[in-house]
C-alpha cells in the first residue's frame, strides 16, 4: 500500500513549520533512515528521516513552503510491487489523502511530558507513518522500536494515557482544551460529554469577565489563578513554541527536581594571565573567553568526579560515559542550549572555537536537533551581565548546572596580607536525588581548583 | 418481621431491585399479589412475544414456496396461546428461584402501606385467605406498575372488548377487530391477529401510527401493514360504540362506522397508585404516576418509586435500571448517576419490526440541531436477502459538527436485536469515526449499521 508522508512534529508544541528544501525527488528510491527533507521552526533547522523505504511517487508540499501545519501529507511512497502511476493517479483521485487524517485531538496531552535524552521529538501523536526528525544517536534506537514507541518508555516513563471517550475529545478539540486537567464523571474518571460542555461553559462566562486570553487559559491549568476584575490593561503577546518548551521544561524541573545549591570563589588571576597569555599567541586563530576556560574546567572536573556525571530516572541512575556540556545561549527569541560534545577529549581551543561555531549557529536560527539535544551537564554564564552570583534551574533530565558569575575585584586575604584578587563565583545547582552534598563539594571545588591553577586546563 | 428493604411488587422493576438489594448484603422482602414477574413476564413482554414468533414461522410457512420448500400450512389457536402460557409460566418459576437463591423472602399477597411516616416503615401483608401479617422496614420501593387505560363504556368484558390481557388467552380467531391506538401494544396484537387471517382495523386518534417513531420509519411500517391487510385509520377518535350480541361497532369523529367481531383497546396504560395506602404518605402523585428524583426517591423520605408507576418510558428495561440505581442509591452509593431515558432503545415486534434510540430527525431538526442523516435499505444487505427479508431500513442521524449519534431508527427483520450497538456506541459516546473503524462481520444485518453510517457522510459502499 502507498504510505503517505506527513509533516512530523519536532517538538510537543510544533504546529507548522516551514519545509525548506527536499533532498528526493519523484521516483527515488529511498531508505528508512535515510534524510528526505529539512524543516525549518522558529527554533532550528532539522532533518526528516524516512521510516519506510519505498519510491518517491509524488511530493505533495514543493520545498520552500512556509507554515506546513503538522500532519499534513508532504509526499507519498509508492512501496514494493506497486507501480508509481498508479500511486499517483490514486493521490489525486482521492481529496481525502490531501486532508490531515481524523482529528488527533489532544495530542500535546498524550505526549510524554518528561523523556529520557532532553530530546524533544519523543512524540506520541507522530502516525506511525510520519518521519522521525532525525537528532542524535538515540534516533536509531526509536527508530527500531518505531515510530510508535518512545524510547520515554524504554527508560520506564510512561506517559500517562487520558481516558476520555471520543465524543468529549471532539468536542474539546475546537477549543483546544487540555483534557488532562477536567475531572472526567464517567466510568473510572472517563472524561465524558458532559464534563466537556460544563468545562466550555465555564470559559465562555469567564471570557466575559475579563479579555485576557492569558486568564482564560489558567482556569484549564491546575494553577487555580482566578481572573480578577481588577486586572490592570495590557496586551497579550502570543506564545512561542520556544517559550511554551522553556516554560513547560523548567516548570517540571522546579517542580520534581530537589535542588541544592553550593557556590565557592574562584581567584581567576591566573587563569586571566594565562588567556591573555593564549590570546597573545594566536595569530587570529582563536580567542578564548573566560567562559571557554570554565567549560574545559568543568569538563576536567567531571572526568575528576565521574559519580556527578549521573541523571535520575524512575527506574534507573544514568551514569553517562562522555561528558557534553549544554551551554546556555541567549537569542532573540529565548534561550537555547547548544552543546559541546567529548568537552573532556577536546582541547580549550577547540572548545573555544567549536562554541563560537554554535553560538553563530544559534544567533542565526541553524542549530539541528544534534546540536541542541542531549547534554550530561549545563553551564550558564550570566558574569557579562555583571552578575555576582545566581541560582539557576536545572535543565532536566542532567543533575548539574553551573551558574557562573562576574570576575570582579575583590579585597582577598593571601598569606596573611590583604590584598586584591579578580573574583568569580561559581555556583553549583545539584539535583540531590542522585548527587549528594559531599560529591557536589568535590565538583564544584575541582573546578575551583582547576581554573585557580590553570596548567590543570591542559591535563 | 424487619427488613432493610421491602418491595412492593415482583415485575422486572421490583425483582430486580430485591435481588440487586441483596447482592449488597440488605434484608429484603417482596410482596408480590399476584405473579412473580409482573405483567412482563406474564401478561406482556414474554408471552406476546412468543405468540409473534408462531405469527412469524406461520408467516415463513406461507412463503414456503419463495424458499423451494413445500408445506401445508395450518395453526391451532388454543396451541398457540398454550405454548405463549407455557414459557410465561416456566420464567415464573425462574424468578422464583432466583429470589429465593438471593434469600430474598416472597409475601404473596396484597401491601398496603401504614405509618410510613419515620425511620422505621410499616407494610401490611394480606394473603389470599385474609390472613394479615406486618412487616417493618427502613427503605420501601413501589413497583407496582401499570395496566391498561380503559375508556368510559367499554371496559373489557373478555368476549368483544378486551385489553391485551384477554386478547393473550383468546381461545378462537376472531374473523375481525378493531385495535384502539397504534402504539407498540396495538401494532403487535395487530400483526400477530392478522397473520392468521383476521380481520384488522387499527383506529389511531394521532396523524400517524406509532407516532413516537420517526416519521420516515412509521411511514414505511404503515405501508407495509397495509400491504399486509391491515386497514388504518388516522387521526381520527371515536365518537361513540355500540355492543352488539356477537359485535361491536364504533362510530368516528366523521360520522364513518366500523364494525368487528372483537375491539382491543390499546389506548395507553395508567401506573398502578391505588389500593396499597399510597394517599396516606406524602408521595406526590401526578396523572396516576408517582414522582421522584433521579434516584427514584419520592417526597417522602425512605419511599422509592420504580418502573412503570413512576413514569415513561413504560418499558421493562427501564424498570431495570432504575431498580439497580434506585437501591445502589439507597446503599449509600456516591457514585451513581441518574437514568438517562434519552438513551433508551424502543422495541416493537411487529411485522417488520421497529426499533429506535435517540432523537427522531424531526426532533433533532427542532432543537437546532445541524445534522447528517444516513439511510441503508435491507434490499442492499447480502444477509438480509439470504433471509429473505428485502424489506426495511436503517436511519442513522448524527450531529454534523460533532459527530454525536443523536438517533437511529429501524424497520426491517430482526432490528430489535441490532438497536443495541447504538445504545453501545451512545452510552461509550462514540463518534461516526468509531463506526467507521469498526469491523462488522460479513454477512450478518449488522453490517447495514456499518452502512448506514457510512452513508451519512456520504460514503457508503453498497448503495
Amino acid at each position: 500500500m502507498a504510505v503517505t508522508i506527513l509533516m512530523p512534529a519536532l517538538s510537543p508544541t510544533m504546529k507548522e513549520g516551514k519545509l525548506s528544501r527536499w533532498l528526493v525527488k519523484d521516483g527515488d528510491s529511498i531508505e528508512p533512515g535515510q534524510v528526505i527533507a529539512e524543516i525549518e521552526t522558529d527554533k532550528a533547522t532539522m532533518e526528516v528521516e524516512a521510516v519506510e523505504e519505498g519510491v518517491v511517487a509524488a511530493i505533495l508540499v514543493p520545498a520552500d513552503t512556509d507554515n506546513v501545519k503538522i500532519q499534513t501529507p508532504i509526499a507519498i511512497l509508492a512501496t514494493e510491487g506497486e507501480s508509481l502511476k498508479d500511486v499517483r493517479d490514486k493521490s489525486r483521485a482521492t481529496p481525502e489523502n490531501k486532508e490531515p487524517p481524523a482529528p488527533s485531538s489532544n495530542v500535546a496531552e498524550d505526549s510524554a511530558v518528561t523523556d529520557s535524552g532532553g530530546e524533544e521529538q519523543s512524540l506520541d501523536h507522530s502516525p506511525p507513518l510520519a518521519p522521525i526528525p532525525r537528532s542524535n544517536k538515540n534516533t536509531s534506537r526509536a527508530r527500531e522500536s518505531g515510530a510508535k514507541e518512545r524510547s520515554a518508555t524504554e527508560e520506564g516513563v510512561l506517559p500517562s494515557r487520558i481516558f476520555a471517550s471520543p465524543l468529549a475529545r471532539r468536542l474539546a478539540a475546537p477549543h483546544s482544551l487540555d483534557l488532562s486537567v477536567i475531572k472526567g464523571s464517567g466510568p473510572r474518571g472517563r472524561v465524558v460529554k458532559v464534563d466537556v460542555e460544563r468545562v466550555l461553559q465555564v470559559k465562555s462566562q469567564v471570557k466575559t469577565l475579563s479579555t485576557s486570553t492569558a486568564s482564560i487559559d489558567a482556569v484549564d491549568k491546575k494553577i487555580p489563578y482566578r481572573p480578577t476584575p481588577f486586572e490592570p490593561a495590557f496586551e497579550s503577546v502570543a506564545i512561542t513554541s520556544m517559550r511554551r518548551v522553556v516554560a513547560d521544561r523548567l516548570t517540571l524541573s522546579k517542580q520534581t527536581i530537589p535542588h541544592f545549591y553550593l557556590s565557592v570563589d574562584v581567584d581567576l588571576d591566573r587563569s586571566l594571565s594565562a588567556r591573555k597569555y593564549l590570546n597573545a599567541r594566536s595569530d587570529d586563530a582563536y580567542k578564548i573567553s573566560v567562559n571557554d576556560m570554565v567549560l574545559r574546567a568543568v569538563a576536567v572536573a567531571l572526568r575528576q568526579v565521574p559519580e556527578a556525571n549521573v541523571a535520575w530516572s524512575e527506574s534507573a541512575i544514568k551514569v553517562y560515559k562522555t561528558v557534553d556540556i549544554a551551554v546556555a545561549v541567549a537569542i532573540k527569541s529565548g534561550l537555547i542550549t547548544p552543546i559541546i560534545r567529548d568537552a573532556d577529549h577536546k582541547s580549550l581551543i577547540e572548545i573555544s572555537n567549536e562554541m563560537k561555531h554554535l553560538i553563530a549557529k544559534a544567533r542565526s536560527g541553524k542549530l539541528t536537533l544534534q546540536d541542541y539535544q542531549g547534554g550530561t551537564v549545563s553551564v550558564s554564564n550570566l558574569g557579562m551581565f555583571g552578575i555576582k552570583q545566581f541560582n539557576a534551574i536545572i535543565n532536566p533530565p542532567q543533575a548539574c548546572l553551573f551558574a557562573v558569575g562576574a570576575g570582579v575585584d575583590t579585597p582577598v586575604v593571601k598569606k596573611g596580607k590583604v590584598t586584591t584578587a579578580t573574583v568569580m563565583q561559581v555556583t553549583l545547582c545539584a539535583d540531590h536525588r542522585v548527587i549528594d552534598g559531599a560529591v557536589a563539594a568535590q565538583l564544584v571545588s575541582s573546578v575551583k581548583n582547576i581554573l585557580e591553577e590553570p596548567i590543570a586546563l591542559t591535563v | 418481621m424487619n427488613f432493610d428493604v421491602i418491595v412492593i411488587g415482583a415485575g422486572p422493576g421490583g425483582y430486580v431491585a430485591a435481588i440487586r438489594a441483596a447482592q449488597l448484603k440488605m434484608r429484603v422482602a417482596v410482596v408480590e399479589r399476584q405473579h412473580l414477574g409482573g405483567i412482563c413476564l406474564n401478561w406482556g413482554c414474554i408471552p406476546t412475544k412468543a405468540l409473534l414468533r408462531s405469527a412469524e414461522v406461520y408467516r415463513t410457512m406461507s412463503n414456503a414456496k419463495s424458499y423451494g420448500l413445500q408445506c401445508t400450512k395450518g395453526f391451532d389457536i388454543k396451541a398457540i396461546i398454550k405454548r405463549s402460557r407455557t414459557i410465561s409460566s416456566s420464567l415464573n418459576k425462574g424468578i422464583s428461584h432466583l429470589l429465593k437463591k438471593n434469600n430474598v423472602t416472597i409475601f404473596e399477597g396484597a401491601a398496603s402501606l401504614s405509618d410510613t411516616a419515620g425511620d422505621v416503615k410499616r407494610v401490611f401483608v394480606e394473603d389470599k385467605n385474609k390472613k394479615k401479617s406486618v412487616i417493618t422496614a427502613k427503605n420501601i420501593i413501589v413497583a407496582t406498575g401499570a395496566r391498561a387505560r380503559i375508556l368510559p363504556g367499554l371496559e373489557p368484558d373478555g368476549t368483544h372488548v378486551w385489553s391485551y390481557r384477554e386478547a393473550l388467552s383468546v381461545d378462537r380467531l376472531p374473523d375481525s377487530l378493531i385495535v384502539l391506538g397504534s402504539g407498540a401494544i396495538g401494532v403487535e396484537f395487530a400483526s400477530f391477529f392478522s397473520a392468521f387471517g383476521c380481520k384488522v382495523t387499527i383506529i389511531e386518534k394521532q396523524g400517524t401510527i406509532l407516532p413516537h417513531e420517526d416519521g420516515e420509519i412509521s411511514a414505511l411500517a404503515h405501508k407495509s401493514f397495509k400491504r399486509q391487510g391491515i386497514h388504518i385509520i388516522t387521526g381520527s377518535g371515536i365518537k361513540s360504540f355500540k355492543r352488539e350480541t356477537k359485535r361491536i361497532e364504533v362510530t368516528l369523529d366523521s360520522g364513518e362506522r366500523h364494525g368487528a367481531n372483537c375491539l382491543l383497546l390499546a389506548v395507553g396504560i395508567r401506573g398502578n397508585v391505588e389500593g396499597f395506602g399510597l394517599e396516606n404518605t406524602s408521595v406526590k402523585v401526578h396523572n396516576t404516576h408517582i414522582e421522584t428524583d433521579g434516584f427514584c426517591e419520592t417526597d417522602a423520605r425512605g419511599i422509592y418509586a420504580i418502573g412503570d408507576v413512576a413514569g415513561p418510558p413504560w418499558l421493562a428495561h427501564k424498570a431495570e435500571h432504575e431498580a439497580v440505581i434506585c437501591v445502589e442509591h439507597i446503599a449509600g452509593n456516591q457514585q451513581g448517576k441518574p437514568l438517562n431515558t434519552k438513551n433508551i432503545a424502543s422495541c416493537t415486534y411487529c411485522h417488520p419490526q421497529i426499533a429506535s434510540i435517540g432523537l427522531t430527525e424531526a426532533q433533532a431538526v427542532k432543537v437546532g440541531r445541524k445534522i447528517r442523516v444516513g439511510r441503508f435499505p435491507f434490499m442492499a444487505n447480502g444477509k438480509a436477502l439470504a433471509l429473505g427479508e428485502r424489506e426495511g431500513l436503517l436511519k442513522t442521524i448524527f450531529d454534523a459538527n460533532t459527530g454525536e449519534i443523536l438517533g437511529a431508527h429501524m424497520i426491517g427483520a430482526e432490528v430489535t436485536e441490532l438497536i443495541a450497538q447504538f445504545s453501545i456506541a451512545r452510552t461509550l459516546e462514540a463518534t461516526e469515526q468509531e463506526i467507521m473503524h469498526t469491523v462488522f462481520p460479513h454477512p450478518t444485518l449488522s453490517e447495514m449499521t456499518y452502512e448506514s453510517v457510512l452513508d451519512a457522510f456520504g460514503r457508503a459502499i453498497h448503495i
